[in-house]
Parts: structure tokens; sequence; C-alpha cells
């Protein structure tokens, strides 16, 4: 349950605290309150709808391949 | 980007690794615990604990937040869910976990999973004649989600939803388990995602006070067998610090932003774990300001005698003390399909991880 997964911001509504993410073609609005100042292209760990860190591109990358490996059987989390 | 990721996967790393840790001369089996359900599915998935099985004896647990969550609060919330005035929304894991006489699933009567707490202030805006109630359930990572729900209600003047305090926080429970004489574990295996909010500098406690060792670790099986090869090399040269090999998502401090919200909405107070009973400081509850939110204030709850099932060792389980083998009903009368345990319940929960590669 403390399972966070990596996605990429694609756009950023800073009035309201969220942001449009994508992870492997599946959008979602998530929110970013508890970061500061995220932008567009950053990735970030999202964790029960919320952005908890940021991280680069590779680790992104790498950790959904973890996470299709070992809970999802290679399908897409949600 | 496939190089990077082969690098992780790379089964000549992951040899070169196991022989490395082999090579380590140790006098003894060293006990390294891990207290995070994610690490226990990919210790289990790819097989780490035979790879080491000659240096080190690995141990789950109480990482998974479902399974720790005693049975009076699953009764609890049963008794919540049971009620016409009352929609429940909480996280998938909780509606199997069996209480003392059947579960959210069978019993509750609005009952709505949701994905994000935040879900939660939509319903409660949606249905106004309702008390909407979130099963606060999760550590450290999951805090700060279900705090910035409970200021954006506060701050939308949503007067209709309310929490079940369940929250739990993970440095007492490992304190407690270091207390017991018996246990006698070498070092921990910090969980990546939970420092990746708090940081790991709560942690130094385990070096400092009980001269052990921990490592926060990622989740591949290259990032668990650098653990384990740091915490063996720290054993063999005498060495208790706690080090950070998952940089990638923790820096020391954690997440600021999500802890000083966490520190506004939430207090710590004393409360009760399953199989580890009642550990000071160990969970959160709402501070004064915000104890509107408790639903425990508007509805009051009749006192009953909870009862885990006699033959469930789940609570042995997350102490370490036993495994899911043990148990006479892993794998007959219990498994992931009927689960008497919420250890079987939960995906990341020991007794599920055991079950789904027990042929690992
Ligand atoms: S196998 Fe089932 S009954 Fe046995 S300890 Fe695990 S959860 Fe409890």
């Amino acid at each position: 349950m403390c399972l966070g997964v990596p996605m990429k911001i694609l756009s950023v509504n800073q009035e309201f605290g969220t942001a449009e993410a994508e992870i492997s073609g599946f959008r979602q609005q998530i929110r970013i309150d508890l970061l500061e100042d995220v932008r567009e292209g950053e990735y970030v760990i999202v964790h029960a709808g919320f952005a908890i860190q940021k991280i680069s591109e590779e680790d992104a990358k790498s950790t959904l391949e973890l996470l299709k490996d070992i809970f999802f059987d290679d399908e897409i989390p949600e | 980007m496939m190089k990077y990721l082969s690098e992780f996967r790379d089964s000549k790393a992951v040899r070169g690794l196991v022989e490395e840790i082999h090579a380590i001369p140790l006098d003894r089996k060293v006990k390294i615990m891990e207290v995070c359900g994610t690490h226990t599915m990919s210790i289990r998935k790819f097989g780490i604990h035979r790879l080491v099985e000659d240096e080190v004896e690995l141990i789950s647990g109480p990482g998974c937040p479902v399974c720790v969550t005693p049975v009076s609060y699953i009764d609890q919330a049963i008794m919540l869910a049971e009620r016409d005035d009352v929609i429940i929304t909480t996280f998938g894991d909780m509606l199997r976990v069996p209480g003392t006489e059947g579960s959210l699933e069978d019993r509750g009567r609005d009952v709505r999973v949701v994905y994000s707490p935040i879900e939660s202030l939509k319903i409660a805006e949606e249905n106004p004649s309702k008390k909407v109630v979130f099963l606060a359930v999760g550590f450290e990572t999951t805090v700060p989600t279900i705090a910035a729900t409970i200021s954006e209600a506060h701050r939308r003047g949503i007067d209709n939803f309310y929490i079940l305090e369940g929250n739990k926080i993970m440095p007492p429970a490992m304190r407690a388990l270091l207390d017991d004489r018996n246990m006698q574990i070498d070092g921990f295996l910090l969980p990546g995602h939970v420092c990746t909010v708090s940081g790991y500098l709560q942690y130094r406690f385990i070096a400092e006070e009980y001269g052990r060792t921990a490592v926060v670790s990622g989740f591949e099986p290259v990032d668990i067998l650098l653990a384990i090869r740091e915490i063996l090399l720290m054993v063999n040269n005498g060495k208790r610090e706690i080090r950070n090999l998952y940089p990638r998502a923790v820096r020391p401090e954690g997440n600021r932003r999500a802890m000083e919200l966490v520190n506004r909405i939430f207090k710590e107070a004393d409360v009760e774990w399953r199989g580890l009973g009642n550990i000071p400081g160990s969970g959160l509850v709402l501070r004064e300001e915000f104890e509107r939110f408790r639903i425990t204030q508007v509805i009051e709850l009749p006192e009953i005698k909870s009862r885990e099932h006699p033959l469930c060792l789940c609570g042995e389980v997350l102490k370490g003390k036993a495994k899911p083998e043990d148990c006479k009903l892993f794998g007959k009368g219990c498994t992931p399909e009927h689960p008497i345990g919420p250890c079987m319940v939960s995906s990341e929960g020991t007794c599920a991880a055991h079950y789904r590669y027990r042929s690992h």
C-alpha cells in the first residue's frame, strides 16, 4: 500500500494544485500540492492520487518496469 | 533506456553480488528484517531469500498497513458501514479483511473503493444527507494524502466528511521489535517509499541506541541485494550505521512540505497494532483543531468484544516470530480467495506473498 507509481507531468494547474499526468498512455489528474514547483515534463512518484516526490526520467522508467513485473503481470497499473 | 533497465535486472549483476555476499566472512547467520510489503513481494518473487540463505535469514516484519490494523478497527468500520446514514470510502485492500464477524464487503451497505482519499470529498458533496467516512489506514507514505484531504475539506467547509483514525508510523514499531530480547535483529531494510516522505534521519536511533544497522533500499532485486551486502559488510566490520542506497527517490529529510502538513493536522498517539500490541507514539490522531473530522465524535460506537480467528498466526507473522508456513491454515483453509486473516488479504501481506510465490 506504500507503493508509488512514477508518472510524467503533461500540464500543471497551479491554482487548483492539480496536474495532468501520464503513465504508459494512461492519463490521470493528480494533486501536486505536496510538492513545490512541479513543472511540465518532469517525472514524479504518485501515491494515492498525490505526487509525493520528483524523480529522474530513467528512474521513473526503471521503477515502472519493476512495478509491472511484481504487481501487474505486465498490465499497466492504474 | 533498455540498457539502464537491464542493468537493474541483469542476472550477471545479481550473480556478481551474490558471489560477493558469499565471500563475506561471517561467523553466524545474520538476521535482516524488511518492514515494507513491497520488499516482501520483491524478495519472494525473485527468490532473493534463497540466493542468500546460507548467510542471511530474511524476516518479514509489520510492513503491510492493512495487516497491522487491529480487528477492533475492522469491527468499528463494519459497524459504521451497516448504518443507513453512512457511506464508507476506503482503499480496496480493506474490503475483504475479516472482522470478528464478516467483512466490509459482505456486511457494508454503501462501501466505495477509492484510489485517492480526495475522492471522498466529491462523494460527500454529492451526498449531503450522508456522512462520508474514509478509513484512514496507512503509513507515512499515505498519511500526507489524507492530511491534504482534511485540509481541503476544512478549506471548502465540507461538513459531512469524516475519517476513522487508523494511521500508523514505522519508527516506534521498529523500536518495539528491537526491545524484544527474543528477536535479535541485526539489520533492517528500510522502506523506500515511506522514506521518500519521511526521510531516514529519524531511523538513526537504530544505530545510536540499539547498535544495529539499517539501509534504505529500492525494490529491484539488485537494490535489495546491494542493501543486504551493505548490512553484512557493516556487521562484519563492526560498523553500526544508517545508510541510504535508494537516493533516486529518497532524500535524508524526505518531503518536508508533506511532513509539515501531516504535523499540522495530526499528532502522535499510543495505538494498537495487530500482533505487536499497544505501541507508544506509533499512531496519528487528529489535533484538537481538526477533531470535527473524527467520526467517533458524532457517531458513538458500542463496545464489542473483537476476536481474531483462533488459529490465525498473522499477529506472530507480523512480529517476524512465525512464518506463514507455520500456520495450520496456510494454503489449506486460508488462501487469497478465502482469506482467514489480513496477512492473506492484502497482496503485500506476508502470507499472500509466500502463497503467491510458494514455488520460488
Ligand atoms: S495463513 Fe491465513 S490464517 Fe494463517 S497466519 Fe496467514 S492470514 Fe492467518
